[in-house]
């Protein structure tokens, strides 16, 4: 297996990471706001700033897997 | 109805310019195995020409104007003059200098050499890459962005001068709920009642100057000018918001980070390298996530294309296609949520920076 | 490698761009649009506040109002009773002088009846005296001119004084 094969093996693993994050946040927001539908606006744009913080950790993996493909 | 018709009708032209789109990446040499990745890295980096399409065999394509630092100074000439050769066999002179276009980068050839010599890596060996300024097409469309950006806003602005009571009239009426979103759930929630008017023309250029690349990125007949998933593009911008929040760091924020208030002494020796290395992660999660994100849009959509001449069939257009247009659709979103979150995370650092202690 | 590394030209490049996008949006943009829409939201501030104002002022008015309008009634009832205490404390007063007047006036000629009455009495006494005397003289002047007579008469005084 080639050097780039390995880090397309890293990235769809950063993938993993953060799609279990992002949807740890998107189900708790889902029921925050079911339980408290006059806190939407809040909750969405709160959940929408986690989500860009997990998906930046993944990316940071996405971003080495660049280097070395 | 009116909305879902007018998604319709978008959809669908994306769709048909899609079709135009993929077909014009057809390789020109019909011998030549077709390389998906890259096609697809070429369409994803910058260039030094437009290419629009392809006209019986040969581009059609805007010339821009290569600019290089030299020692002989700044020297500059048409990317026509490379005759759409990308290999390094073209050899340009100017203002003294002889200059070969590789993979999209110039490179001046050392003097006495007459052609390209390459090592084991194929990097070029006896020649340099001067500091390249050229308009390319990420800058052509940056300046086309901006351009319209101004159109935007000047008008306007202008509307309200025009107008008696302040009533947004025309597309003052479109802007203004877009512009009061900026400061309402952006700058008012995250920098504070008191100190957001100071940062909101900042918010509000950063904002809509990433959107509106964003979607002119996914225009298709621009082809890839993919400025907003361009590193250099995002790089900047993060170094302004990096800027800005250093700038703006009060007391209370440096103490923050210097000597987190509040814990005992081994945990605040501990915490000041994180707190450091976390100043200047901030902006580089920044830049990476802008990057990423739309340049992974672009990817998978030309991937999707792609698979028609991988698998060198029409039966698999279809499928392609509608993959494509489910990625571009998403992608729609993807470019104002990427703007947003940009705007408020820089806005979350400039509130972490000026927040007072409490 | 090469799709992250920045590029210098472009770096440069959407430096000036962006800052002179910031200035010019600034000064002719974001300034004056942000302007507008902060006047003309407190504009409404203050609409909806001199309205409020207003409203309450109206309901002060009223209030006022209700306690004049109030006040004005009790006072006149209060004037009315006083009236009416006045009026019947006046006829009360009157009565009882009036009776009081009368019955001096009553007393007073009793008193006078019964002294008038009194000197009548005695008046009438001496004057039925001297009558009796002088018809009393007369008659025994004639009845004692005649000697039967005398008899007769000193006869029938003594019967009539027996039978008294």
């Amino acid at each position: 297996m080639t050097i780039t094969g390995i880090a397309a093996i890293g990235a769809g693993l950063a993938a993993i990471g953060a799609g279990v994050g992002i949807g740890k946040i998107g189900g708790s927001a889902m029921d925050a706001m079911a339980r408290q539908p006059e806190m939407h606006g809040k909750i969405q744009s709160s959940a929408l700033i986690l989500a860009a913080f997990v998906e930046a950790v993944a990316l940071f993996g996405v971003v080495v897997a660049f280097l070395q493909g | 109805m009116n909305t879902f018709r007018t998604v319709l009708f978008t959809t669908l032209f994306l769709a048909l310019s899609f079709i135009g789109f993929a077909t014009d990446k057809e390789p020109s040499k019909d011998d030549a195995p077709f390389d998906p990745k890259a096609m697809i890295l070429h369409h994803v980096k910058d260039a030094h020409e437009f290419h629009l399409w392809d006209w019986k065999g040969s581009p059609v394509s805007l010339s821009l104007p290569i600019i290089v630092w030299t020692d002989n100074g700044l020297t500059s000439f048409s990317s026509s003059e490379f005759h759409h050769d990308d290999e390094g066999q073209t050899i340009v002179e100017a203002n003294g200098g002889r200059f070969v276009k590789l993979h999209e980068k110039i490179y001046q050839l050392d003097s006495g050499a007459t052609a390209v010599a390459y090592d084991a890596e194929h990097h070029p060996t006896n020649a340099n890459k001067p500091l390249d300024f050229s308009i390319t097409r990420n800058v052509f469309m940056m300046w086309v962005s901006v351009a319209l950006l101004l159109f935007i806003f000047l008008t306007t602005a202008r509307s309200y001068k025009n107008s008696k009571d302040g009533v947004p009239t025309g597309i003052a009426g479109f802007m203004e709920p877009l512009i009061i979103f900026v400061r309402d759930e952006i700058g008012k929630p995250m920098i504070g009642e008191h100190k957001y008017k100071r940062y909101m023309p900042y918010l509000l250029t950063i904002f809509f100057f990433i959107w509106i690349n964003n979607i002119f990125g996914l225009i298709p007949i621009l082809n890839g000018a993919n400025l907003s998933g361009n590193i250099a593009f995002t790089f900047t911008l993060a170094v302004f918001t990096f800027i800005i929040t250093t700038f703006s760091g009060n007391k209370n924020y440096w103490k923050h980070i210097f000597w987190m208030p509040g814990v005992p002494v081994p945990m605040k020796l501990f915490l000041m390298p994180i707190e450091i290395i976390g100043m200047f992660v901030k902006p580089i999660s920044l830049m990476i996530r802008l990057f990423a994100n739309i340049t992974a849009g672009h990817v998978i959509i030309l991937a999707l294309m792609s698979l028609i001449f991988v698998f060198k069939s029409v039966a698999i257009a279809p499928v392609s296609v509608a993959f494509s247009l489910f990625i571009t659709v998403i992608e729609i979103i993807v470019t104002a949520i990427q703007a947003y979150i940009f705007t408020i995370l820089s806005a979350l650092y400039f509130g972490m920076a000026t927040e007072e202690e409490h | 490698m090469d799709l992250i590394t920045p590029g210098f030209g472009l770096v440069f490049w959407t430096a000036v761009t962006f800052i002179f996008l910031l200035v010019i949006l600034r000064k002719f943009a974001w300034n004056p649009i942000l302007g507008a829409v902060s006047d003309r939201e407190e504009g409404i501030k203050t609409a909806l506040a001199s309205a409020e104002n207003a409203r309450k002022e109206m309901e002060n008015l009223t209030a006022d109002n209700d306690r004049i309008l109030k006040e004005a009634r009790a006072e006149r009832q209060a004037m009315l009773k006083e009236a009416r205490e006045l009026k019947s404390n006046m006829i009360e007063t009157a009565k009882t002088e009036a009776k009081e007047e009368a019955n001096k006036l009553v007393a007073q000629a009793q008193a006078a009846i019964a002294s008038e009455k009194k000197a009548a009495i005695a008046d009438l006494k001496s004057v039925v005296a001297e009558l009796s005397i002088s018809i009393a003289e007369k008659v025994v002047r004639a009845e004692l001119s005649d000697q039967s007579k005398q008899e007769k008469l000193v006869e029938s005084m003594l019967e009539n004084a027996t039978l008294n």
